[in-house]
């Protein structure tokens, strides 16, 4: 045993491999190939198949039938036929189901985290440490909302069957989001893995039928793009949950327009990790580590742009490349890698595309001495790699890589730090290392991004909402905004379809004058001032029996424009606290009681029986007030909370909204919609009813009475779906809410993938603005936030 | 990987950590430098951090089969075989020697090929009145005598006594001698004057190598660790060590990183080498293991030779010596089949 004396001089760590021989057993006795599961059945594997790979060796692992449209529509048959059992089901007894679930994935754990493995070429630490754990507390956490949803959701129920499409970056954790909150609402799930990793997948498809669960509750098909969009496509479908890349994000989203899907997308990201100079920077290396090294990259969320203090970026560069150097990267199954396998060749050929364009364009590129020996061997292997020097504007600083790929780059202030962080399309984590705290609360509160960890990175846990800011998607994963994604409110199944909206009048001068009034002048409201269209067109508004009443300014893209622009200026109302919202919105209710006689006559004019317009009027304010309630009131909530952990979910305004108002309740409509959304902080540009918009245009004087500031509120008359496909487009708005006919819906949906901002609209059906129910709300306070997770670790 | 990333990667390839570590290789020992508190005023340790590191190390790494036994082997070579006990006595001391000596059963090293290898301890850790006896027994053995001084365990005896204990224990054949520092001075933050203590303990040892013992249990915060760390290597010590093995909380992962990484900032500043002691607590080989996991991540391969890093303890030896037969026999072994010190 001259072995040991050799290794006493080198002291290496020697090959530590996990045992993968019944995984290889449970692959051999499926040699024929996998099928779908369907109604608690798998298919045969016939028809078009495709072959899964080992990426670490390129060994074939298995054979796994494509599904068809028809295929699909049998699946989504199966969860439809399961789900009025399914919904019959008590909480306790869906959250015994979900249960077994969790304990079943338990008891498979390493089976699972192999297979994980073998399938995806990530470390066996990884899946075992990490996929597989969290994939259990997914379940079981959900079978607690599953418990609870009727006593935590009232007046809710489940959306239906749900189609979800998931990545192969973390193939079960990804399914095990999906599918713990829609089981847990009582949905009944179609899945679509992917086609990279689908074996786990399968794998809990078996465990589904072994721990009892209903047939049909879960179903799963595999396959690639194409079966995906016949799964999003399906008329069958209630709801749509994808997480993948930014661009097939668009494709279902446009896809999907007009569909009344309910849809959320978990998106790509270009995450910044900040580094200040007073942070711990040996942490900081570490958790460069666990940020963009962890599972070789292929992390929506991770940390891909270093942002380092100028003053400190050599020493970390120097400790960071120290750190890189003791990296092993090797076989996925053996227990002592840091780093395994890409997933697979064309993900390999994208990372290299990316990094030679990095290398093109000037930035610095390191790699680790032994980067070459990587190169060398077979497999998906990408050696970790660091480039310096990144300027903000290069394809390394905007562009996801997808890889192990570090782009670093300097600040000299700690806003300088935030604008760049910002500077992205991207908004879906950041990391921030400083022992200051005002430093790095600071930063989280003003870096554009839905999930923020100070001092640490790639936190994740089923009680905390994860989901993007901006062009990382929309919707939230985990926690109690997770499961309102699965949710519908009971009352909305039954309203009624609203006629499409007539083509507006011509704008050009009208008959039915009558000449004794003087005469009124409806003006929009830009940035606290009033002010005549761009167009210099104004279109006729008639009232009862055709009246002409007065003339209103036909808005158009231009306006639109300026009002955001006013919008976007008006950041103080957003920085105010909540109490002074509020104080604000009573302002403005006592100022439009002052006036309720003069809205109801308006009201009245435009057709509205007396007692109905007073109605209103009264139902305005107490709306205003109700807004005014709840602005220093729904503030957030603090997750999983640990002696030596805050997390903060925080309810944060969009900044810039669009609103569309509808034609019912001309007033009250507007109110509704306006009143949550500046509640919340936001800036909004609204369109009133195109037909009766005088009343809203009123308003603006109880804006300025009520010391509104200037840009908080922006009024555009005019065509409502021509306004609304304007701010569609518009890349500096956040988020739209649109409230028209289906073809508008249609419009801002489709229109909406070009930044990619939540759009809630009301598929053009109707609304009882009048009922509490349907007119105020949760519904409208958690639509006008977006909710950024903060993880703070702490102690001493 | 394609050519152009090849080159880029060749261009740009400079001094790294792992080769600025190497210097290491050739040490002398650590002359200290000046009181700088420039070097260590501004750090701040994030614990939770720190603890993930911690927490991952043994998950990231581990050794099996014959590298477990040679790493288990290399444990025992760094192992500072102590009694620290007011029950000591020189026949106590005389089986600690004769067990540092012969740390393995025969058939053992025969079995791992390392008859002649010579494998002894580290060294043996005493009290000062008992280092007469422990060198007598360690004749010729090569292994070094260890002695705790300056008032062990608390160290708050007068200071011409504290320095006239290093004097004893250096008179009476000590090769090394292992300090405690005042606590108090850290918890105050009177830098200057753990700084002037330890030098004063450093120029008292003479060429007898020096252990500062922190007391880490004590000090409380890894700031403070690391400050007391850094303080005590610019006053020159050759060893920082964590704990006397007294204390509530003694060698713990977190505050060894702590103590690691400060080395590590320290020759990168100075160009000076430092070793480690983890001491107390420490009783597994899978422990074992897992801080010599820590120093080649954290430092590198010279640090996971004795010269540079030691685990101060006294039960550990039996349980590696029960792996080690496991891993030669595949039976799982049990005490009362290996000599006791």
């Amino acid at each position: 045993m001259n072995e040991i004396r050799n290794i006493l001089k080198t002291m290496e760590y020697g090959p530590a491999p996990e045992d993968d021989k019944d995984v290889r057993a449970w692959l051999a006795n499926h040699e024929q190939g996998f099928g779908h599961f369907i109604g608690g059945a798998f298919t045969p594997a016939k028809g078009k198949t495709f072959t899964v790979h080992n990426p670490a060796n390129g060994e074939k692992l298995a054979e796994v039938a494509i599904a068809d449209p028809g295929d699909v529509d049998k699946a989504v048959g199966e969860a439809t036929k399961a789900l009025k059992k399914w919904q019959a089901l008590s909480g306790n007894q869906r959250a015994r189901h979900i249960y077994a679930l969790a304990r079943h994935v338990q008891k498979h754990s390493r089976f699972l985290a192999v297979l994980e493995t073998l399938d995806n070429g990530k470390t066996i630490r990884e899946t075992r440490d990490i996929d597989i754990p969290l994939v259990a507390r997914h379940f079981y956490h959900h079978a607690g909302w599953a418990e609870l949803r009727d006593t935590m959701f009232p007046g809710y129920e489940p959306a239906g069957v749900c189609g979800q499409i998931i990545p192969w970056n973390f193939p079960l954790l990804m399914l095990s989001w999906k599918v713990a909150p829609a089981l847990a609402a009582g949905c009944t799930v179609v899945l679509k893995s992917a086609e990279h990793t689908p074996l786990t997948a399968i794998a809990f498809a078996e465990i589904c039928a072994e721990a009892g669960l209903p047939a049909g509750v879960f179903n799963l098909v595999n396959g690639a793009g194409e079966t995906g969009a016949a799964l999003a496509g399906h008329d069958g479908i209630a709801k749509l949950a994808f997480t993948g890349s930014t661009e097939v994000g668009r494709v279902l989203r446009r896809q999907t327009a007009g569909s009344g899907k309910k849809l959320s997308l978990e998106l790509g990201g270009k995450s910044p990790f900040i580094v200040f100079d007073n942070a711990d920077i040996d942490a900081a290396v570490e958790g460069v580590v666990d940020a963009i090294w962890f599972n070789q990259g292929e992390v929506c969320c991770a940390g891909s742009r270093a942002i380092v203090q100028e003053g400190i970026a050599d020493l970390f560069h120097e400790k960071l490349r120290a750190r890189m150097e003791k990296l092993r990267l090797g076989n996925p199954l053996d227990k002592a890698m840091d780093m395994g396998a890409v997933v697979a060749p064309v993900q390999i050929e994208q990372i290299i595309a990316k990094v030679e364009a990095g290398v093109a364009e000037g930035a610095r590129m390191w790699q680790p001495s032994w980067a070459q020996t990587v190169a060398a061997g077979e497999g998906c292997f990408f050696p970790p790699t660091l480039f310096t020097d990144v300027s903000p504007s290069s394809t390394l600083a905007q562009e996801e890589i997808f890889g192990p790929v570090l782009a670093s780059m300097t600040f000299r202030t700690p806003g300088e730090a935030v604008q760049l962080a910002n500077n992205s399309r991207y908004g879906l984590a950041a990391s921030i290392w400083s022992q200051n705290l005002d430093e790095a609360f600071d930063a989280a509160r003003t870096v554009k991004s839905g999930v923020v960890w100070i001092n640490s990175t790639n936190l994740f846990d089923a009680s905390a909402g994860f989901g993007g800011y901006k062009e990382s998607g929309f919707g939230r994963e985990g926690g109690r905004e997770g499961m309102i994604e699965y949710l519908v409110p009971v009352w909305q199944k039954k309203a009624k379809l609203l006629p499409q909206s007539e083509p507006m009048p011509a704008p050009t001068p009208a008959p039915g004058g009558d000449g004794t009034g003087l005469d009124r002048t409806v003006k929009m409201y830009i940035g606290g001032k009033q002010a005549r269209p761009d167009s210099g067109y104004s279109y006729p508004v008639t009232g009862k029996n055709g009246k002409h009443l007065a003339e209103a300014g036909l808005g158009n893209r231009k306006d639109i424009r300026n009002a955001v622009e006013a919008a976007h200026k008006a950041s103080g109302w957003s920085g105010m606290t909540g109490h002074g919202r509020a104080q604000v919105l009573y302002f403005l209710a006592e100022n439009l009681e002052l006036r309720a006689n003069g809205f109801a006559a308006r009201l009245v004019e435009a057709g509205a029986s007396a007692s109905s317009a007073k109605r209103e009027v009264e139902a305005s304010v107490a709306r205003a007030m109700r807004y005014a309630a709840w602005a220093d009131k729904y503030d957030g909530a603090v997750r999983a909370p640990d002696k030596r952990l805050l997390t903060l979910a925080l309810n944060e305004p969009w900044d810039v909204m669009g609103i569309s108002c509808p034609d019912e309740a001309p007033l009250l409509g507007f109110v509704s919609l306006v009143m949550p959304a500046i509640a919340m902080g936001n800036r909004v540009v609204v369109t009133p009813s195109p037909r009766q918009p005088l009343a809203a245009c009123d308003l603006y004087q109880v804006l300025d009475t009520s010391d509104v500031p200037p840009g908080t509120v922006n009024i555009i008359t005019g065509d409502r779906n021509m306004l609304a496909d304007t701010m569609a487009k518009h890349d500096d708005i956040a988020a739209l809410w649109y409230f028209g006919d289906s073809e508008g819906t249609e419009l801002v949906e489709r229109e909406s993938a070009g930044n990619l901002k939540a759009v809630w609209a009301n598929d053009g059906k109707e609304r009882d603005w009048s009922d509490p129910a349907q007119g105020q709300g949760e519904e409208f306070l958690f639509r006008a936030v977006r909710i950024k997770t903060i993880w703070t670790p702490f102690g001493v | 990987m394609s050519r152009n990333i090849a080159e880029a990667a060749a261009t740009h390839r400079e001094v790294t950590g792992s080769q600025l570590v190497s210097l290491a290789s050739a040490h002398k020992r650590n002359t200290g430098t000046d009181f700088l508190p420039a070097m260590f005023e501004n750090m701040s340790v994030n614990l939770s951090a720190t603890e993930r590191r911690t927490a991952t190390l043994a998950t990231r790494r581990t050794v099996k089969k014959d590298w477990q036994a040679a790493w288990l082997v290399r444990a025992i070579e760094c192992i500072d075989l102590t009694t620290l006990a007011g029950d000591d006595t020189p026949g106590k001391v005389e089986r600690l020697c004769a067990k540092a000596r012969n740390p393995l059963r025969p058939d053992l090293l025969k079995a791992l090929g390392l008859e002649d290898y010579g494998l002894t301890t580290g060294a043996v850790c005493v009290y000062p009145m008992m280092v007469a006896t422990a060198v007598k027994a360690l004749e010729g053995s090569g292994v070094p005598v260890a002695s705790v001084a300056t008032g062990f365990p608390a160290g708050l005896t007068p200071m011409k006594d504290r320095l006239a204990e290093i004097a004893y224990a250096v008179g009476e054949g000590a090769d090394e001698i292992d300090i405690v520092i005042s606590r108090r001075h850290v918890l105050t933050g009177n830098w200057a004057a753990l700084y002037e203590e330890v030098r004063a303990m450093r120029e008292a040892c003479g060429d007898a190598h020096m252990k500062a013992i922190l007391s880490t249990g004590e000090l409380k915060t890894l700031s403070n660790v690391y400050k007391a760390s850094m303080v005590s290597m610019m006053a020159g010590s050759d060893f920082v060590k964590t704990s006397t093995g007294m204390e509530a909380v003694n060698a713990t992962l977190p505050v060894s990183l702590t103590m690691v990484r400060s080395i590590r900032d320290y020759l990168r500043f100075t160009g000076n080498v430092c070793g480690f002691k983890p001491a107390g607590g420490i009783r597994t080989a899978k422990d074992a293991i897992s801080w010599l996991i820590l120093m080649k991540e954290e430092l590198g391969d010279d640090w996971v030779k004795p010269d540079l890093f030691r685990f101060g303890a006294s039960s550990l030896l039996g349980d590696i010596e029960r792996q080690i037969e496991h891993n030669v026999t595949g039976r799982y072994s049990s005490a009362d089949r290996h000599g006791m010190a």
